[in-house]
């Protein structure tokens, strides 16, 4: 039995006349946040949609706990039980907080445990449960979103760029909420905000080009400011 | 003026404006019972109205399909009706009030059932291979309209049908001096159930919150484990059965149609949705009564103004609403 829950071999992935993915090796092992780092426009919202089928692979292989994937529609790839959580939050605005969450559910009904959990990790969602989402402000969508991700037991999680756009403050308890959801399911995460990946990864992958450029531990590359400046042409002193 | 917003919505908002044309029409027509009278034929008119233009703003905007052939159901189901209706003559038109409804549910289901197997063939032959393309979607459904309606004129002739109206829904109502159709009535009454139903299956059951959410963001429905594709079939049949059945009203109260009538009908189909905001059976509702209103008050106050006056009521509310009165999406 491998530990390994998400594999892809050499994976690319044309967006239109588009080459983006140049052939994307990455393994993700059970458990834990697992960050995908990388400039803009370097292919990690590209990897993510590819892994879960919204974008086909023109070549390569995706396995997800020894299944192949590759070329499954997005619908039976979630129901293997990977969530998704889009850079845009994928919310309804036109639904009521509590539809958005009954529709992640896989029967409209939910397990009154898992719902209190949610509640007590996101307050806002009870507050707010018979409000319309569009009502919401960006903080609280983004919450709706991981709440209808983690709304039932998943074995993956799949979340781009969770902290685009959202306060500080709001940023801090999110690293709490990840560390909380990251004892039950594997999260892949897309982020550019490397002080929040930081805090979160175990393992980390730098994406450039449509290419894994970088693959270690995420302890090895907050260590080494050398490698980070040459990698994401940052340092943890430019963000402090 | 956002106060004077705020306050409009709290008494209704955007709703309230078919009853602010109406008592606008009161005004200028004067009188109380040819307003009566007009007011009712507007509503009936916009009912039947709802019924072909709610599937098409469903397809609009859950699909993101834009077909033009829908008309073609819309003349189908007249004219399917239209030869129910006659079949049956004997108990339609007969003094027994029985048969006369037998006959005339007769006719209405067979224009939903033809809507229901029309629109699975359409779907699966014409529209499923030109998703995602908008160009090669009007000029394929244009086609198809076309085939549609030389196929009405093979099978029916050129020449004008006269529908049977059932004796029961024939006559009027007499209350004063103001005099009120029955059948327009009865029109009123079926769009009115019509849109309780598609209301309660849209917001009360899992379909219809599927179809909702659908409309608002395809891709995030298929991420959440469901098959988005074969809920369009259904909203797709359903949509086209719609139109067959606004089409047999139609037919019942025009009593003399054409094989132009889909077409006819298109331009206010059209103004409707648009007026309405795409995907959204609220705003349907709310487009065609306006649709209705103002077709039938401008009929009598400027008779050569009526269809540009919907064309007006459109510009202006897209100047001041550019996604519709009721959009299905919020952002």
């Amino acid at each position: 039995m491998s530990d390994t829950i998400l594999s892809l071999e050499d994976v690319h992935t044309d967006i239109g006349q588009y080459h983006i993915l140049h052939g994307i090796s990455l393994q993700v092992p059970k458990g834990g946040v697992h960050v995908l780092l990388g400039r803009n426009g370097a292919g990690k919202t590209t990897t993510l949609r590819t892994i879960m089928g919204l974008w086909q692979a023109r070549k390569g292989v995706i396995r997800f706990a020894d299944a192949d994937i590759t070329g499954m529609h997005t619908s039976e790839i979630a129901r293997l039980g990977i969530a998704y959580v889009p850079e845009n939050m994928g919310i309804f605005g036109g639904l009521t907080v509590q539809e958005n969450m009954r529709l992640a559910t896989s029967n409209g009904r939910f397990d009154d445990q898992r719902l209190q959990h949610v509640f007590a990790l996101f307050p806002a969602i009870e507050q707010f449960w018979s409000k319309a989402a569009w009502s919401l402000s960006g903080g609280q969508k983004q919450m709706l979103a991981i709440s209808r991700a983690i709304i039932e037991p998943r074995r993956m999680i799949l979340i781009d760029e969770p902290t685009k756009g959202l306060a500080p403050a709001i940023i801090r308890n999110m690293i709490d909420m990840f560390r909380e959801v990251a004892r039950d399911t594997t999260i892949l995460l897309v982020e550019q905000n490397f002080l929040f990946a930081r805090s979160l990864g175990r393992g980390v992958a730098v994406i450039e080009d449509g290419k894994i450029v970088h693959h270690g531990t995420m302890q090895a590359l907050a260590a080494d400011q050398g490698l980070q400046t040459r990698l994401l042409s940052l340092s943890l002193d430019a963000h402090q | 003026m956002q106060k004077t917003t705020q306050m409009l919505e709290r008494f209704g908002g955007v709703n309230l404006l078919p009853v602010a044309l109406a008592l606008l029409a009161l005004l200028l027509i004067g009188s109380p019972s040819t307003w009566v009278t007009l007011t009712v034929a507007g509503l009936s008119m916009g009912m039947m109205i709802f019924l072909m233009a709610s599937g098409l703003s469903l397809v609009f905007g859950l699909m993101d399909v834009l077909n033009f052939g829908h008309s073609a159901f819309v003349s189908f189901g007249a004219f399917v009706a239209a030869s129910v209706l006659s079949a049956l003559a004997a108990w339609n038109v007969g003094d027994n009030g029985f048969l006369n409804i037998v006959a005339l549910l007769a006719a209405i289901s067979a224009a939903a059932v033809f809507g229901l197997v029309a629109g699975w063939f359409f779907e699966t032959v014409i529209i499923k291979p030109v998703y995602r393309d908008h160009l090669r979607q009007i000029l394929i459904t244009m086609g198809a309209l076309i085939v549609a309606e030389q196929l009405i004129l093979a099978i029916w002739g050129g020449s004008p049908v006269s529908v049977p109206r059932p004796a029961i829904l024939a006559g009027s109502i007499i209350i004063g001096d103001i005099s009120i159709e029955i059948y327009r009535v009865f029109a009123f009454g079926l769009g009115l159930l019509a849109y309780i139903v598609l209301y309660y299956a849209l917001n009360r059951t899992r379909i219809g919150l599927l179809v909702r959410a659908g409309v608002e963001n395809r891709e995030m429905v298929e991420a959440l484990g469901f098959r988005i594709d074969r809920l369009f079939v259904g909203v797709f049949m359903a949509g086209s059965a719609l139109a067959a059945i606004g089409g047999a009203m139609w037919a019942g109260y025009e009593t003399l149609i054409t094989p132009a009538l889909g077409s006819e009908m298109m331009i206010l189909v059209f103004i409707v949705v648009i007026i309405g905001g795409l995907g959204s059976i609220e705003g349907s509702l709310l487009g065609a009564l306006l649709v209705g209103l103002m077709g039938n008050y401008v009929a009598f106050l400027m008779p050569k103004m009526s269809l540009a006056s919907n064309m007006l009521l459109m510009m202006a509310i897209l100047l001041w609403r550019p996604y519709g009165l009721r959009p299905a999406v919020k952002l």
